[in-house]
């Protein structure tokens, strides 16, 4: 039987524990005199023992599917012929592996070679003697943990505590699995760019002003040893990011204003989901935007009034990311003010103040936490985006502020690093961890940043 | 309205009492107030008297907040809210060219049912209003105000030391307390309060009540509230609200001692009707 079946097998078996523990628990009731005799609910009961049944059957599986290769790979040994096991421990595996694909594709027929025939057949039949076991084990525990709560059913038994405690635990361990994943994935950034350091100075790399990835892949190339400064794409990132908020917060924020306090509620119904509509436009569509409209038409503006404008441009893909999260802005904002109490407006409006000065000078401060949180939010957003960069923004890394030059980010540069035929321990390769985890610390400091602003002005003023 | 309601509400014919006064600071007549297609007021004409508390009871619902909010076009805020009737402050039409709402309501100062700081500090709170109408001339003067105003509602001695908190991280009390001096750093000529100690527990209610009776000096005030106590301890007038009608008014000894209407005794003395 397939895991998959067993899986289902058990909640089955669950279900119908469950059903027995309930009936039980009702019959004590009855006996007593209603429901209110017992500890718990019914259902609580009920739970309790199909918890008890499930559980001990789940981790069964769960174990019998880690180990079981182990296992049977460690049986096998004995099914190996001397003159393989001579060879060493490289080719037994080779030789397991053989056996294992031979079952596995189910060709013991087609097998010649009396020894492998031999083995093969022991492989098969300890296969089918672990899924045997593994159903009776499964099954057993599955009965007896339901036994064992079932019998200890009583109107006393605390039920409904055990199973709030058992569904604690597994909210505990979903979130676990998430948190688990975000630090995987930081270490394993974190050595890949330990490794690139090994390699390159860590100085290097925070202070030079020059960034050209090659290296010679055979040892015999001429040149390129590689130079791997990132202060210019720390600079281009932060060009490009500067320009964009330069665009978003104040159009963001603005019109986050006009919809939360002045826009009539049937204006607001139109123009807030369209704004919103900017979020959802796929960041490529953005990007060909950037590359194909908004750069040649800075271009022409730019020699129109006799500046020199490359083609690619930090500005036009600084607008383009600039426009794609003033959204992030906007409807942040908006909710922050829309949430600033009423009364809060009436008092100033009592006191004489107009409109805009209630909004300037009230509404605004008071708000002002969660937009400084909305906008430092976008701002890790800018910092990390990619598609609209690579498109527009170019790929030569120019250490200059100047927004009409051709400028590259980190996240470009990881891309172009990581893309296409690469030795995967090259400090070429490595550095893109380099990078990436620099990138991580910064959005990250970013994020905190926003968490305390926010966090200090909430206790101050709710 | 339930049938009961309804003869009730019918039964209300024409104020008892004299709704007028011979000092008016401001008088209303005839207003009535629409939420939508909803009418709140029915035809209230009532005087306000200068250095004069007049207290606006009556049971939930009745329209004292909405007639309040009527004297210093607050109303004009909510907009489903319809206000018609003729409305004087001095003389002047409340609607009329030489009052806009901002000037408005910086002569008629409301307080309201909740305290309502901003998010600011306890000093920035008091400073608003001068400042949004450029009462003071420089930091001094400025200072001045706010330690006047403070001393006013009798917050001052509290937060003398911690002006630069944040009004919302005083006490419920105290918050409204500071709204008061709030009101009264613009120097208004009216106040305006909506059951202003509804939140408060006794001791704070005694300092407002005496600060009231202070400002009463100055000022003309208004005050709503569901403590017939309170209202016999600080005002000199009283208005009975009924199903968003005036029922009577009259002098706060005569109101609490001898009503007239049917519906006012039954209201002061605990019978509902
Ligand atoms: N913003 C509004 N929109 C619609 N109807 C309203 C609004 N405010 C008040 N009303 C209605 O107007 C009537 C009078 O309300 P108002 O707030 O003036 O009563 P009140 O006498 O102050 O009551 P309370 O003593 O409970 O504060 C009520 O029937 C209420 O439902
Ligand atoms: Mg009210």
């Amino acid at each position: 039987m397939s895991p998959a079946t067993l899986l289902l097998l058990a909640l089955l078996l669950g279900l119908a524990t469950f059903a027995f523990g309930r009936y039980k628990a009702l019959s004590i009731a009855r006996s007593k005199g209603g429901n209110r005799y017992l500890h718990s609910l019914p259902g609580h009961y009920g739970m309790m023992v199909g918890l008890w049944c499930v559980l001990p059957a789940l981790a069964i599986l769960l174990a019998w599917q880690l180990f079981e290769t182990p296992v049977t790979n460690s049986l096998l040994d004995s099914a190996v012929p001397q003159s393989i096991s001579d060879k060493g421990e490289k080719a037994v595996e080779l030789y397991k592996n053989d056996i294992r694909n031979i079952v596995s594709a189910d060709q013991l027929d087609q097998v010649t070679d009396p020894d492998k025939k031999h083995a093969a057949l022991r492989l098969n039949h300890l296969n089918s003697f672990s899924r045997i076991a593994l159903l009776i084990v499964m099954l057993s525990a599955a009965l007896i943990g339901a036994a064992l709560a079932y019998r200890k059913i009583k109107a006393s038994t605390e039920a409904r505590t055990v199973v709030e405690r058992i569904l604690h635990v597994f909210l505990v361990s979903c979130a676990s699995i998430a948190i688990l994943t975000t630090i995987g994935i930081v270490f394993s950034v974190l050595f890949e760019a330990i490794r690139f350091f090994q390699q390159v100075s860590f100085l290097e790399f925070v202070s030079g002003t020059k960034w050209s990835p090659q290296t010679a892949i055979r040892t015999d190339q001429v040149g390129s040893s590689g130079s791997f400064g990132a202060v210019p794409l720390f600079v281009g990132t932060l060009l490009i990011s500067a320009i964009a908020m330069l665009v978003a917060v104040p159009f963001g924020l603005l019109s986050a204003i006009y919809l939360a306090e002045y826009a009539s509620p049937r204006a607001r119904s139109i123009i807030k989901p369209l704004l919103e509509v900017l979020a959802g436009i796929p960041t490529v569509v953005y990007g060909f935007f950037a590359a194909l409209t908004v750069a040649p038409l800075i271009r022409g503006l730019g020699e129109s009034i006799g500046l020199s404008v490359s083609s690619e441009s930090a500005l036009a893909a600084g607008i383009v990311v600039g426009i794609m999260i003033i959204p992030f802005v906007s409807s942040l904002s908006d909710d922050v003010i829309t949430a600033v109490p009423q009364a809060m407006r009436d008092g100033s409006y009592g006191l004489g103040a107009t409109k805009s000065e209630t909004v300037r000078k009230v509404v605004f401060p008071a708000a002002l936490p969660g937009i400084v949180g909305g906008i430092l939010l976008a701002a890790s957003r800018a910092i990390g985006e990619t598609m609209i960069v690579v498109m527009a923004a170019g790929l030569a890394a120019n250490l200059t502020v100047n927004p009409l030059e051709a400028v590259t980010t980190v996240t470009v540069q990881i891309v172009t690093l990581l893309t296409g035929d690469q030795e995967f321990d090259s400090a070429k390769t490595l550095a893109a961890f380099a990078l990436g985890l620099m990138l991580f610390v910064t959005t990250l400091m970013l994020n905190i940043i926003a968490l305390h602003v926010v966090r200090r002005y909430r206790e101050q003023y709710e | 309205m339930n049938e009961s309601q309804q003869t009730a509400f019918e039964d209300i014919k024409e104020t008892v009492g004299d709704v007028t006064v011979d000092n008016p600071k401001m008088c209303l007549k005839n207003i009535d107030v629409f939420y939508g297609d909803k009418q709140a007021i029915y035809d209230v004409s009532l005087d306000i008297a200068n250095n004069e508390v007049i207290a606006m009871i009556g049971p939930s619902g009745c329209g004292k907040s909405t007639f309040l909010r009527c004297m210093n076009r607050m109303n004009d805020t909510i907009p489903s809210c319809r206000v018609s009737g003729e409305m004087m402050l001095d003389g002047e039409d409340l609607y009329g060219p030489s009052l806009d709402p901002v000037l408005l309501r910086a002569r008629v100062g409301m307080v309201f049912q909740k305290p309502n700081p901003f998010a600011k500090s306890i000093y920035d709170n008091v400073a608003y209003g001068p400042r949004i109408h450029g009462l003071a001339n420089n930091r001094a003067e400025l200072d001045d105000i706010v330690v006047n105003s403070l001393q006013k509602a009798g917050l001052f001695s509290e937060v003398q030391d911690r002006l630069d908190a944040p009004g919302t991280s005083l006490s419920g009390g105290q918050q409204q307390r500071l709204c008061i001096a709030r009101t009264i750093a613009v120097s208004p000529e009216v106040i305006l309060m909506d059951e202003p100690c509804s939140a408060l527990d006794p001791i704070a209610t005694a300092r407002i009540e005496e600060l009231i009776d202070e400002l009463r000096q100055n000022y003309a005030i208004a005050i709503v509230t569901h403590s017939m106590q309170q209202a016999a301890r600080v005002s000199q007038r009283t208005a009975y609200f009924h199903l968003g009608k005036l029922v009577e008014v009259g002098a706060t000894n005569t109101i609490f001692t001898n009503p007239t209407h049917e519906l006012t005794e039954n209201y002061i003395t605990g019978r509902f009707g």
